[in-house]
């Protein structure tokens, strides 16, 4: 976690909103790549352990869905520079994606209701 | 209708004035662009929504249509497993490798997870040469990745051998759930169609990156744009692994 802090100086804020100050902005030490992958690879063994130890319940799934939006966010904000662009771009591309949530919740109670039927037909 | 027709002097000045407008009209029309480019133009109307160049916005959103697809997948294989009454076979053993025999679980997929990641951190390095304008480095690193990514597929190509062997198909599977061998075929079939393709998509930039093919122009961006694809790839990676693998 502290990898993310560490790389905070790092940020330079645009200084103009014009596209072609855009190819400037973007230069950041290999360091910071490299910090980023090892966490990375931290993360994800970590999340193997996870599996290794055989945690369950509450505790597996809060471990394996934590571990996942971290890495995730790491992909996102430095390796794709999501962090250095614009929040009109962030936006339009980060916000669709959690109407996903619905589509979940939906598909939830429909699989419990599967759930259900197979039961009381399929014994 | 009977007021115009009471009143002819307003309904001709009316006409006069809709037949200004249509000069003022087609003189708009003759200096706006005509066809594709005018229909962008009157669109947009002069205006840019994201200061970024097409080429890097238009593959966002590609991403996030792509997002929507891997989504459904993810979304179908929850319903599916939720849903099912047959218990679902165990991944932690389905994927472990038996070495020197000890049975390590999940070891090929770990070891995968970690190919990715370090061809995404590779790839990003290229980015940060492109960026400084050093080619040789930039191709040298999208090589690279691509090698990693292959690597990736050949050990994809070995896992889904092995599952076949076991007997695991589409339509059943002697571990448990049926729907186990169509959601996991499907899900890391796509995915790793989506690693070929960019394999074949870094390679090509590379090669056209060192044979000189960006230098009249001067701009680099392409390597972005291709990684920004080849990180998608990664990132879809961190959800199948933490849903498929490890639920």
């Amino acid at each position: 976690m502290d990898v993310t802090q560490s790389h905070e100086p790092v940020h330079q804020p645009v200084q103009e909103p014009q596209a072609q100050a855009h190819q400037q902005h973007q230069q950041h030490p290999i360091g910071l790549y490299v910090k980023v992958w090892i966490a990375l690879f931290v993360l994800s063994t970590m999340s193997y352990l996870v599996d290794y130890y055989q945690f369950h319940g509450l505790l597996r799934w809060g471990l394996i869905i934590m571990l996942m939006l971290i890495k995730a966010g790491l992909i996102v904000a430095v390796f794709m520079h999501m962090a250095w662009e614009r929040l009109a771009l962030a936006c339009a591309i980060l916000l669709p994606p959690l109407c996903l949530l619905v589509l979940v919740a939906l598909m939830a109670i429909e699989a419990d209701q599967m759930l259900l039927t197979h039961g009381l037909f399929f014994r | 209708m009977s007021a115009s027709w009471a009143n002819p002097l307003s309904a001709r000045r009316s006409a006069e004035a809709a037949a200004a407008d249509r000069v003022v009209g087609r003189a708009v029309a003759a200096g706006a662009p005509a066809g594709w480019r005018g229909l962008i133009a009157d669109w947009s109307s002069d205006r840019q929504a994201f200061k970024v160049s097409w080429g890097k916005a238009m593959m966002w959103i590609f991403l996030l249509s792509d997002t929507f697809v891997f989504s459904c997948f993810l979304t179908g294989y929850m319903t599916v497993r939720t849903g099912s009454a047959v218990p679902w076979p165990n991944a932690s053993h389905v994927f472990s490798l038996n070495i020197g025999g000890t049975e390590l679980p999940l070891l090929l997929i770990a070891i995968m997870t970690f190919v990715l990641i370090t061809s995404s951190g590779t790839m990003a390095m290229g980015v940060n040469f492109a960026y400084r304008r050093d080619r040789v480095n930039a191709a040298t690193m999208m090589i690279l990745t691509a090698g990693l990514g292959e690597t990736f597929v050949g050990m994809q190509a070995f896992e889904w051998t092995k599952l076949i062997l076991e007997g695991v198909r589409p339509w059943g599977n002697p571990m448990g759930a049926a729907q186990f061998g169509s959601s996991f075929f499907m899900i890391t079939g796509f995915h790793g169609l989506h690693v070929t393709i960019g394999v074949i998509y870094l390679l090509t930039v590379a090669v056209r990156l060192l044979r000189g093919r960006y230098e009249k122009t001067g701009n680099y961006q392409i390597v972005e744009i291709a990684g920004l694809y080849w990180h998608f790839v990664d990132l879809v990676w961190v959800f199948i692994f933490a849903l498929f693998y490890l639920w």
